[in-house]
C-alpha cells in the first residue's frame, strides 16, 4: 500500500526536549515559509530575508527600535499567559491597553502641573488600574452571571477604541492642534527617560524584565500561583482541593489588565508621547501569539516578544527597502503560531518508523496492522 | 415617522443582519458538531477579499461567492487539521486562525483598498417588487433570500434528518457516537468546512453588497458577534435567525441615530452593537443550568478515537 512510510507513535511522556524546541522549529519553518513568501512576490529571497530580519537591527538605534516594540508585547503577554495557564482566554488585552493609556494620558493631561515630579508615577499607577478596570468587567460577567470572557473581553476592544477617539474628538482634544483628533503633547515630567542616548526604548523595558521574573516568582513559588497552574492543567483536582475558582478568574483578569494597562500607559508616555486614536498595531492581539510561542513561560515570553518585534521592524523595513507590504508583517505573525500549534504535536507523539513494508504473511501480524479508524 | 421610512429601516435592517446569518449559522453547526472555532472573524476577512479581489477582476460576482466559500473553506480545513487531526487547543488555534486572516486579508488586499466594484444586484420578482410602498421588501438581493434557505435547510438537517441527528450525537458525547461506529472525525471535519463556506459567503456579502469595497479588517467584529449569536440562540437555528435580525435593527439603528444628529455622540452610537452583545450575553448565560443543558457537551474537547 502507498502510505507514509511514517506513523505517529504516543510518547509515554510528553517530551521538554520537544516542549523547548518546537518554538524553534516553528521559527525555523517560518523563515522558510518567509523565504518562499518573498520569492512567489517575485524578490530575491535570501536578499529579502536579510532585509526584514536583519537589517532592521544592525544599528544601536535599530537595536532600540527591537526593545521598544518588545516591551508592550511583553508586558500583556505575561500577564496573558498567567491566564491561559489556567485556562481565562482574556483576549481584549487590546482594549485594557487602550484603557490604561486613556486613563494614564487623563492624569497627564489634567493633573500633570499640579502633580511636578510625582506625575509619571501617578500616571503609571493610573494606567494599571485604567486596564485592571477594563479587566474587571469580564471577571465580574464571568464569575457573577457565567459569561464567556472571551467574547466579552474582545467586545471590549472595539467600545475602548470608541471612547477614545470620542474623548479625542471632545474635550480632550488639543485646542491649538489644528482640529486633528489628538491631546497636547505631555510635558517632560510626564514622558519615561530613555533607556539609553540614541534610541526610542525607555525603562518600561526594564520594567518588563522586572515583571518576567516577579511572573516566574509569582506562578512557581507561591501558593497562589500554584492553585492558578493547577486549575488550568487539572480543573477537576483543583475543585477536589477547594481551590476557589472565582478568585483564580479574577485573578487572571485583573493581573493581565494591569499588564496590559502598563503597557499602554508606558506607549503613550514613551515613543508617543500624546494621546492619538491610534496608539498600537495590535500588540495586545499580538501578544496572544508571544504567549503561545514563548510557552507560557516569562523568559520564553521574553525571547518570544523580542522575536515578534522583529516581525513588526522587518514589515517596516520590506516596505521601505522592497516596496512590499507592510500587512505582510501579520501573515507571518499567523503563519508563526500555527506552525507552533502543529510542532506541539511532537510533545505529545513521535514519529516512527514503520517497521514492515510487505504484507504480513501471518494471521496475528495482519491483525496488528489493522488501523484504527480515523 | 412616515411608513415609507419604516420600510426602509426594515429593509436595511434585513440586509444588515444577513452577513451575521449566514456565519452563525455555520458556526452553530460547528459547534453542534462539538468543535469550538473562534477563526469565524479571520475567515470572513479572507472571504471578503477574496470575493472583492475575484470579483473586481472578472466582473463575475457568482464566480466571486464561489472563491470566497472555497478560500474560507481552505482555511476551515487548516483549522480542522490542526485541531481534528493533531488535537490542538481549539481556543487557540481559532485565535490563530483569525490572527491569520487578518494578516492574509490585509496583504491579499493591498492593491485593491478604496477601488470601486459593482455590488449584488437586487433579484425583481414581478409585480411583488413594484407594489407602491412595500416593493422594497421584494427586491433584496438573491444572497438575502438565500440566507433564509440556509436557514431552513440547517434547521431541517439538524433536527428533521438522520445525519443531522449523528451530527448532533457526535457534539454532545463523541465517544458514544464512536463507539457505535460513526466516524467522528469525518463528521467534525465536514461541520468545521460547512462553517468555513459559509463565513466566506458572509465575508463576500460585506465586501460586495453591504459595503461594496475592501477595507483592512472590515468585518468590525462581527465574526466575534457571529460567535455570541450562537450562544445567544442556545444553539437554535431560529433564535440565530431572530438574534441576527435583532443586531442587524442594532446596527441600522444606531446609524440612523448618528444621521438624525440625536445628541449623543456618535462614538457611544457605534459602540452599542457591542455593548448590546455583552448585555445579551450576559442576559443568556446568567442561567447557569439552562446554559449547561443547551450547551453541546463535548464543546471545545478534542476527541482522540482510541481503538
Amino acid at each position: 500500500m502507498l502510505s507514509f512510510n511514517l506513523r505517529l507513535e504516543k510518547r509515554p511522556l510528553p517530551s521538554s526536549t520537544m516542549r523547548i524546541a518546537a518554538p524553534l522549529l516553528a521559527s525555523v519553518a517560518m523563515l522558510i515559509t518567509g523565504l518562499l513568501v518573498f520569492a512567489a512576490l517575485g524578490k530575491d529571497p535570501l536578499n529579502a530575508l536579510y532585509e526584514f530580519f536583519v537589517v532592521p537591527i544592525n544599528s544601536s538605534y535599530g537595536v532600540g527600535e527591537l526593545l521598544l516594540k518588545a516591551t508592550p508585547l511583553m508586558l500583556c503577554a505575561l500577564g496573558l499567559a498567567l491566564g491561559f495557564k489556567s485556562n481565562v482566554w482574556n483576549i481584549g488585552a487590546e482594549g485594557q491597553f487602550t484603557l490604561g493609556a486613556i486613563a494614564g494620558g487623563g492624569v497627564a493631561l489634567f493633573w500633570g502641573p499640579a502633580l511636578g515630579k510625582l506625575v509619571l508615577p501617578a500616571m503609571l499607577l493610573a494606567g494599571i488600574l485604567g486596564g485592571m478596570g477594563w479587566a474587571a468587567i469580564p471577571a465580574l460577567l464571568r464569575t457573577r452571571f457565567n459569561t464567556s470572557e472571551i467574547l466579552v473581553s474582545l467586545m471590549l476592544v472595539y467600545i475602548a477604541q470608541l471612547y477614545l477617539t470620542y474623548l479625542l474628538h471632545g474635550s480632550w482634544r488639543d485646542p491649538e492642534g489644528f482640529n486633528f483628533p489628538q491631546s497636547k503633547g505631555f510635558d517632560e515630567n510626564a514622558t519615561l527617560p530613555l533607556l539609553f542616548e540614541g534610541g526610542r526604548a525607555t525603562i518600561a523595558f526594564v520594567f518588563a524584565l522586572v515583571l518576567a521574573a516577579a511572573s516566574w516568582f509569582f506562578s512557581t513559588k507561591t501558593f497562589a500561583g500554584y492553585r492558578m497552574v493547577v486549575s488550568g492543567l487539572a480543573p477537576a483536582a483543583a475543585a477536589y482541593a477547594g481551590f476557589n475558582e472565582k478568585r483564580n478568574i479574577w485573578l487572571a483578569l485583573l493581573i493581565s489588565g494591569a499588564t496590559a494597562g502598563l503597557a499602554g500607559i508606558c506607549e503613550v508616555a514613551g515613543p508617543i508621547g500624546r494621546l492619538q486614536p491610534s496608539i498600537s498595531p495590535g500588540y495586545g492581539f499580538a501578544a496572544i501569539i508571544v504567549a503561545f510561542v514563548g510557552r507560557l513561560h516569562p523568559l520564553g515570553i521574553v525571547l518570544a516578544s523580542l522575536l515578534m518585534a522583529l516581525l513588526y521592524l522587518g514589515g517596516e523595513s520590506v516596505q521601505l527597502s522592497l516596496q512590499l507590504p507592510s500587512a505582510i508583517t501579520g501573515l507571518f505573525q499567523g503563519i508563526l503560531l500555527f506552525y507552533l500549534l502543529a510542532a506541539d504535536l511532537f510533545v505529545g507523539f513521535r514519529l516512527r518508523r514503520k517497521v514492515r513494508d510487505k504484507p504480513p504473511r501471518t494471521l496475528s501480524a495482519a491483525a496488528e496492522t489493522i488501523q484504527p479508524p480515523a | 415617522m412616515n411608513s415609507e421610512y419604516l420600510i426602509s429601516i426594515i429593509v436595511s435592517t434585513v440586509v444588515a443582519a444577513t452577513p451575521l446569518i449566514y456565519a452563525a449559522l455555520g458556526e452553530l453547526v460547528v459547534e453542534r458538531a462539538g468543535v469550538l472555532n473562534l477563526g469565524v472573524e479571520g475567515m470572513m476577512l479572507v472571504g471578503a477579499v477574496t470575493a472583492f479581489v475575484i470579483g473586481s477582476t472578472s466582473g463575475n460576482l457568482f464566480l466571486a461567492y464561489v472563491s470566497a466559500a472555497l478560500a474560507a473553506t481552505l482555511l476551515s480545513l487548516l483549522f480542522a487539521f490542526l485541531t481534528l487531526t493533531l488535537q490542538t487547543n481549539q481556543v487557540a488555534t481559532g485565535l490563530a486562525l483569525t490572527l491569520f486572516g487578518l494578516g492574509l486579508s490585509a496583504f491579499a488586499g493591498r492593491n485593491f483598498a478604496g477601488l470601486p466594484i459593482t455590488g449584488l444586484k437586487p433579484l425583481v420578482i414581478p409585480l411583488l417588487s413594484n407594489l407602491p410602498l412595500l416593493g422594497p421588501l421584494f427586491r433584496f438581493d438573491p444572497l438575502v433570500y438565500g440566507s433564509l434557505i440556509l436557514f431552513w435547510a440547517v434547521h431541517r438537517f439538524l433536527h428533521r434528518t438522520h445525519a443531522g441527528l449523528k451530527l448532533r450525537a457526535v457534539g454532545e458525547s463523541p465517544s458514544v457516537a464512536h463507539a457505535v461506529g460513526q466516524p467522528v472525525i469525518r463528521i467534525r471535519y465536514l461541520a468545521v468546512m460547512f462553517g468555513g463556506a459559509t463565513s466566506g459567503i458572509a465575508g463576500a456579502y460585506l465586501s460586495t453588497a453591504l459595503t461594496p469595497m475592501w477595507v483592512e479588517g472590515m468585518s468590525a467584529g462581527r465574526g466575534w458577534i457571529a460567535l455570541a449569536l450562537v450562544v445567544f440562540a442556545s444553539w437554535r437555528p431560529w433564535r440565530v435567525l431572530a438574534g441576527a435580525y435583532i443586531f442587524g435593527a442594532v446596527w441600522i439603528g444606531q446609524l440612523h441615530a448618528q444621521a438624525f444628529g440625536i445628541p449623543v455622540p456618535s462614538q457611544f452610537l457605534s459602540s452599542l452593537p457591542y455593548l448590546a452583545t455583552v448585555v445579551v450575553l450576559v442576559l443568556i448565560s446568567r442561567n447557569k443550568r439552562l446554559t449547561m443543558m443547551n450547551t453541546p457537551a463535548s464543546l471545545g474537547q478534542p476527541f482522540v478515537p482510541d481503538r
